[in-house]
């Protein structure tokens, strides 16, 4: 049940994916992309992170796909003649990156054969705040500065002058 | 938990390849390279979370936490430098930007 679903959430995400990197509009790629992302949360949720699966459909769904979309209404970029679509000579340099890439995954996928996954029922949210602000609380301060620099130069980026 | 570890592999080895790709192909508009860094960091999560659920730990989680705070926080930043270059020549072509003048 549980590897039929991710069959299929796998298939959303990758057919959302492959429509939001050839859409013409920004836009529309947005939105594509958000459905990939809600399946790729759906994903997560399956792979026993339920607390990830929640902050990657409110961050990410919810804030950053809202932050380009909003960036793309204030400079006004929605219109397709605005945006040059890639020609076919600059698809060429991609299309033979990614079939490197999926030829040698597919390579490994064809010679090792998966080995049967342990009995795992995922990790609660106790066990991920005990682990996260006990073991790595270092990190998390880091990762606060971090936010902090970064607002600053967003600040610093977006004065007038 | 009934996915194997390899499967989920090859899924963000996949969406990985597509993110490159985007960024690649639309080299010339800088909302779509950041869209291509944004696909490129969701498959690296996936892999977090995926070796998290093999081995029982939590660690993959919460590193998968911290990649998120450093993608917005990589979003703000370029998102702003997009609003300053929009500003200063009204596009976000990156073919108009080829000048080193400060």
């Amino acid at each position: 049940m549980e590897a039929i679903l991710f069959y299929l959430l796998a298939a959303v995400t990758l057919v959302g994916t492959l429509c939001a990197i050839t859409a013409r509009q920004a836009v529309r790629a947005i939105v594509y992309l958000v459905t990939s992302f809600f399946a790729l949360a759906l994903i997560f949720y399956l792979l026993g992170a339920p607390l990830v699966a929640a902050f990657e459909v409110i961050i990410y769904a919810g804030a950053i796909m809202v932050l380009f979309l909003f960036v793309i209404m204030m400079l006004d970029l929605g219109h397709p003649e605005k945006m040059q679509a890639p020609r076919l000579a600059d698809w060429w340099p991609a299309l033979l990156i990614m079939l490197v890439i999926t030829g040698s995954v597919a390579v490994l996928a064809v010679a090792r054969q998966p080995q049967a996954p342990g009995g795992f029922t995922g990790i609660s949210v106790r066990q991920f705040s005990r682990a996260l602000f006990q073991q790595y609380g270092a990190a998390v301060e880091i990762i606060s500065m971090q936010l902090l620099f970064a607002l600053v130069g967003a600040l610093y980026l977006g004065r007038r002058r | 938990m009934s996915i194997p570890l390899f499967h989920v592999l090859i899924l963000a080895g996949i969406l990985f390849a597509l993110g490159l790709g985007c960024t690649v192909a639309w080299r010339a508009n800088v909302i779509m390279m950041l869209i291509g860094i944004e696909i490129m960091l969701n498959a690296v999560m996936l892999v977090f979370v995926g070796a998290s659920a093999q081995w029982g730990a939590a660690d993959g989680q919460i590193f998968s936490l911290m990649l998120m705070a450093l993608t917005s926080a990589e979003v703000s930043l370029a998102l702003a430098m997009v609003v300053y270059l929009h500003r200063r020549k009204q596009s976000v072509n990156t073919d108009d930007f080829d000048s080193m003048k400060g």
